[in-house]
């Protein structure tokens, strides 16, 4: 297990990003901006819709491409899951995106952000769920 | 082709604010989910950051007619809180705190070529694709 500290300003800057994001996709494309929507719909959506989402998934891995080269410590990513856990997690969120209509994107930063009481309820639940989750595995269960 | 380039531009800089503020990192995400562990409560300013920006600037932005390349806003029609929601809210909290990933970081991390992550990609790309299916079947599309 990583131990990671408290990091305030950057966590706050990344925060101004990502809502800088949300409000240009919406002012100029009249999109919002949830993940799991975006990539998830790249296999059933034709033409410009097609095109958009898919510009935007390019854009997110320039981005991350390009902060990986300048950044001297690269992404700096710390994954210590298993592969079969991995690739249950990823079921799950997968499932659970479509069946719910959104993810921490799309409910708890664009849906909150329209002050939607069905994105702030997903938002409270996913949120508490996962906290849940992270608890038994962690001090319940000790995986 | 504006609007293709602004997507794109929108990509870029969500992927820049999940990797400045840590949120692509797994080991970030569960520490913030551990409360009864090491906690670290960063994530809670990502979130805050974003709506610090996003609840008063779409109340403006929705004002206008329509957006300024598109001919309307494309925006969620149900606003109900039914079971789906509910439903799916639990299965996706549930692999988010197994992992610590969900779709955004996912995306983020596939650069770093880590092959969990893309095993991650994989198989919620299949759940997503299946419930697809399934919302279909059930006249829910």
């Amino acid at each position: 297990m990583t131990v990671t500290e408290f990091t305030p300003w950057t966590a706050l800057g990344g925060g101004l990003l990502i809502g800088l994001s949300a409000l240009m996709m919406l002012e100029f494309n009249g999109r919002i901006a949830g993940i799991s929507g975006i990539v998830g719909k790249l296999f059933t959506a034709r033409g410009e819709d097609w095109w958009w989402r898919a510009a935007f998934v390019l854009g997110m891995l320039a981005g991350a491409g390009g902060y990986a080269v300048l950044s001297p410590d690269g992404l700096n990513l710390h994954i210590e899951s298993s592969m079969p856990l991995m690739l249950a997690a990823g079921f799950l969120v997968g499932l659970g995106a479509r069946l719910g209509r959104g993810c921490t994107s799309g409910h708890g930063v664009c849906g909150i952000g329209r002050l939607s009481a069905r994105s702030l309820s997903a938002t409270a639940i996913f949120m508490s769920v996962a906290a849940l989750t992270v608890f038994l595995s962690r001090h319940v269960l000790e995986l | 082709m504006w609007s293709l380039l602004l997507a794109f531009l929108g990509g870029a800089i969500f992927a820049l604010g999940l990797v400045l503020s840590q949120m692509a990192d797994p080991a970030k995400v569960l520490n913030f989910l551990d409360v009864a562990g090491h906690w670290d409560p960063s994530l809670m300013l990502v979130m805050g950051g974003a709506l610090a920006l996003t609840v008063p600037g779409f109340r403006l932005i929705l004002k206008q007619p329509h957006p300024l390349l598109d001919g309307r806003f494309h925006l969620p029609q149900s606003a109900e809180i039914d079971a789906d929601l509910v439903w799916g809210s639990i299965l996706f909290g549930i692999g988010w705190g197994l992992v610590g990933l969900c779709p955004g970081p996912a995306i983020v991390g596939l650069v770093s070529g880590a092959q969990p992550i893309f095993g991650f990609m994989l198989t919620m790309l299949i759940g997503y694709r299946l419930m697809d299916y399934l919302q279909i079947r059930r006249g829910k599309a």
